[in-house]
């Protein structure tokens, strides 16, 4: 017994908080050779940028992260607390609907929402037909600006609280309903005193999410014409050709994204609500009456209409009236070529989140839970600035690598790093490591220690507890964390156009190509491709979404899922 | 029915889910300061019949009123958040975002006052968690957590108290503290308890009445010493404890078994199996000898205080008697046995 047990022992103190650290290490590189760049010399360019628009960036992206945090929280929490907990019409197709925008990339939202409202577009023109007004003649909301962004991404991004606030209250116990009613608490009390503060942390997690999303956000913000640090960075590098700037800016938001961490981890440690009841029945939804239902139906349908059937009307429209005339084709690659950087990418970050995952869980040390975070920062770094992060040590390694091989052998292997796919997919390691990492982290969370303890007395090694206890119960979390990195990576935009192989071209690259040129009919066609392929997993998260319903304990989630 | 105005009063309840008739025609009246203990195997209703009360529940049939006032019937029906009366759950089911003091202010209505927060205190100190004031729930034991449960269900004042098994989840040990200090605060406060239990030494010892409930009826409804030893059918016997069915023959009005002459309560008799009930303690062992029907010691289990035999007859019947574990044990391998 002695012999097994101190090499154990030494695993968990040494052993494990390095790989955790070599695996941090090797993903926060780009991280750090953005730093670095802040001892370099930027020509003046970061003396001038601090004079000029620096104010702007900081006051566009405040005002940015506020509204669409706002709205994300109001929308997201409405329609999650209404499905979840509400029965009317409608409801059950509702509750996967609310889904439907994660499918479409914010950019392709704002392409298609500005060209349906803008003065050429068809509602504007259909107005004047109607009223018979000219262009001074009235007032009408412009698309391409700051509150117009804040509506564009708060449609594209509710979804990730709605998500998080449903399985919230899903797993709200009706007991803690009940004692509410014999404490003599009516149901706006309820809600405010019971509901909503049980559901916070959950509500709070996909906050975080939607706000890195919002500081990292390029292509609705720049279609826009919206001055934030992300495309302010992507300016100063692409137009005045400064990557030292680039970096520098970068490094303002990289703060803005720790101290979203730093609060996100200490919420997390003041909110370990461990549900003190033992027997968890799951609520019964409330019947609605006729009218309250109607207008729970308009709440739910209003951002779907918004958010989807909208946008993608539009696509479907202009690709029947023009389309891609390449589409034939082209589409084959693109859809192929997506599809297999999406699989690698799902493969090496979900590997690598649930490793990291569950290493942070058996040691519980401090220094395994910073190495976590660090590998989880770049969610919030754009894609552009990640690639160029990534770039630069690539680049550095490849050319080491290719004088040692050249001096030994008489290969010659070329860009065997720089020029494919690995490039790519370490980009999106470590811009997306944070969703497996916040997905599987939560889902370990749901996993009481006491599991752990039963099992090893029950006579299972700590693999054996993994294998045995946490994968069977981390099912439905692996899958969810899987799908929504499949998502992220079909939308990324930035970082693929940097990063990809020559001639490598995925869906969202020929939409990108197309609609900055302004040629959105034809871009039509590909845009609706990246959609119908994000659907896929949207739909597929929504049966995880009806499993939450009975996930109120890990027990009958597992028996759900499985 | 002046008197009866006050306490809980249930009237002809019965409720069903779909074919299973979970309570079936049941009537209670609790006076206020009354300890009212609900016995009955899982499945009898007992629970079913909390939730009505609470209105958690509607009822299909008859009425629950409090205090004089109808809280529900076949035409209205208060909702469980108006109602007097406080609920304690198995579970405790306390807030686990609010400390214990927050816990107790839930349902308080000017939660915000320092009078509110004084007498949330006080309950706390009453149920003996002074010290737990701004302790969160899952760092408080389970005596605990149903210490805070009890004191929150007792800020509004309630005129009813429900408990459902509040002591199940503890420890031996804790459990008769905890009951204690529960009820004392409970008798203290005036307040009709209405409490489950499947405990038949707890509903003894600590009610003042005692309801046994068996397919969502209640079989009967009585004080602890006349439900242990006058029991209506050999079901609501064996709940709390061993029972002797013994035959007998009705002679000049008297009652005579194989032990003698039977003179308990005609209550224990069970005509239909011409049996009498008779509790292990009523009997007593007595030196085989003469005519009387002898038994061979089986078993000798020692019960603390008492010891109980285990007899087997000549006719394979098995008889219990109990006796002072202090009186000299028969070591006899035949003895006799009759009434005390």
């Amino acid at each position: 017994m002695l012999r097994r047990h101190f090499p154990k022992k030494a695993g968990e103190r040494v052993v494990w908080p390095l790989v955790c650290w070599t695996i941090a290490t090797v993903l926060a590189v780009p991280v750090l050779a953005i730093f670095w760049s802040v001892t370099q010399d930027s020509d003046g360019i970061w003396e001038h940028l601090a004079a000029t628009v620096l104010s702007d960036y900081v006051s566009n992206t405040l005002v940015l992260s506020a509204g669409v945090g706002f709205g994300t929280l109001l929308i997201g929490v409405t329609t999650a607390w209404l499905v979840t907990t509400c029965r009317f019409p409608l409801s059950r197709i509702l509750r996967w609907a609310l889904v439907l925008p994660l499918a479409i990339p914010t950019y392709l939202s704002a392409y298609a929402l500005t060209d349906l409202f803008q003065f050429s577009g068809p509602v504007q023109s259909w107005l004047r037909e109607v009223s018979g007004w000219e262009r001074q003649d009235y007032w009408f909301p412009e698309v391409r600006s700051l509150p117009g962004a804040i509506v564009i991404l708060t449609l594209g991004l509710y979804p990730y609280v709605y998500l998080a606030a449903s399985a919230g209250f899903a797993s709200q116990s009706a007991a803690v309903t009940e004692v509410s009613r014999t404490l003599g608490v009516g149901f706006w009390g309820r809600l405010f005193r019971v509901t909503l503060p049980l559901a916070r942390p959950s509500i709070f997690a996909g906050l975080i999410l939607v706000l890195m999303e919002t500081l990292a956000e390029f292509g609705a913000v720049d279609y826009c014409a919206v001055d934030t640090f992300s495309t302010g960075i992507y300016r100063t590098w692409m137009s005045r050709g400064s990557h030292t700037a680039a970096a520098q800016l970068s490094v303002c938001l990289l703060c803005v994204a720790g101290l979203l961490y730093v609060t996100e981890l200490l919420a997390r440690r003041s909110a370990r609500f461990h549900h003190a009841t033992q027997r968890t029945r799951a609520a019964d939804p409330t019947r609605l009456r006729f009218g309250h239902g109607c207008l729970a139906v308009l709440l739910c349908l209003a951002p779907i209409l918004a958010g989807f059937v909208f946008p993608v009307g539009r696509f479907i429209m202009l690709s029947i009236e023009s389309g891609d005339a390449r589409a034939s084709e082209l589409l084959g690659d693109l859809i192929s070529n997506s599809l297999l950087v999406g699989v690698l990418a799902v493969g090496a970050t979900v590997t690598t989140g649930f490793l990291l995952s569950c290493l942070r869980r058996r040691t519980q040390s401090v220094a395994t839970a910073i190495a976590v975070q660090i590998a989880g920062m770049g969610y919030a770094i754009p894609g552009g600035v990640i690639a160029i992060g990534v770039l630069g040590p690539v680049w550095f390694l490849e050319d080491g690598l290719l004088a040692l091989i050249e001096r030994y052998t008489d290969w010659t292997p070329g860009l065997f790093l720089s020029g494919t796919l690995v490039a790519v997919l370490v980009g999106y390691q470590v811009r997306f490591l944070a969703v497996p990492l916040n997905v599987i982290g939560a889902g370990f969370a749901r996993i009481s220690p006491a599991m752990d303890h039963a099992a090893r007395t029950l006579g299972s090694s700590s693999v054996g507890v993994l294998r045995r206890v946490h994968l069977p119960l981390l099912g439905s979390s692996l899958v969810s964390a899987a799908l929504l990195v499949f998502v992220d990576v079909l939308k990324e935009l930035p970082a693929t156009l940097i990063l990809r192989p020559f001639d490598f071209d995925t869906l969202s690259v020929r939409v990108y190509h197309l609609a900055s040129d302004e040629r959105l009919a034809e871009a039509s066609t590909s845009a609706l491709a990246i959609v119908a392929v994000g659907l896929v997993p949207v739909v597929l998260l929504t049966r995880i979404l009806e499993g939450h319903r009975s996930e109120n304990s890990p027990v009958s989630s597992w028996n759900r899922t499985s | 029915m002046t008197t009866g105005q006050q306490g809980l009063h249930v009237e002809e309840v019965s409720r069903s889910f779909g074919q299973i008739e979970a309570v079936r025609d049941v009537s209670l009246s609790i006076p206020p300061g009354e300890i009212h203990c609900l016995l009955g195997p899982s499945g009898s209703g007992k629970s079913t019949l909390l939730r009505i009360i609470s209105g958690l529940e509607r009822q299909h049939h008859g009425a629950v009123s409090v205090g004089g006032e109808l809280l529900s019937d076949s035409s209205c029906h208060h909702p469980t958040e108006i109602r007097p009366v406080g609920f304690v759950f198995q579970d405790y089911a306390l807030f686990p975002h609010l400390n214990a003091l927050k816990n107790v202010l839930f349902g308080m209505r000017a939660r915000r006052t320092e009078a509110s927060r004084q007498r949330a205190r006080q309950l706390l100190v009453d149920v003996g968690l002074a010290d737990h004031f701004s302790s969160m729930p899952h760092t408080l034991s389970g005596g605990e957590q149903q210490r805070v449960a009890l004191a929150r269900a007792l800020a509004r004042t309630p005129k009813v108290m429900l408990l459902d098994e509040p002591f199940s989840g503890l420890d031996v040990q804790l459990r008769s503290d905890v009951r204690e200090t529960t009820l004392r605060v409970l008798r203290k406060s005036g307040i009709a308890t209405l409490m489950v239990t499947h405990d038949p030494a707890e509903a003894l010892s600590c009610a003042d009445r005692v309801s046994v409930m068996h397919g969502g009826r209640i079989v009967q409804t009585d004080h602890p010493f006349e439900i242990y030893h006058e029991p209506l059918d050999d079901r609501t016997a064996r709940t709390f404890g061993l029972v002797n069915l013994i035959d007998f023959e009705e002679r000049d009005g008297a009652w005579m078994t194989r032990f003698g002459e039977w003179r308990g309560s005609p209550t224990e008799v069970d005509r239909d199996r011409s049996a009498v009930l008779v509790r292990p303690e009523e009997l007593e062992l007595v030196p085989s000898a003469g005519e009387r029907p002898q038994f061979q010691v089986i078993r000798v289990i020692l019960e603390g205080a008492t010891v109980v035999y285990e007899l087997s007859g000549e006719d394979q019947s098995t008889i219990y008697v109990r006796s002072l574990s202090t009186e000299p044990g028969s070591s006899a391998d035949r003895v006799g046995v009759r009434f005390r």
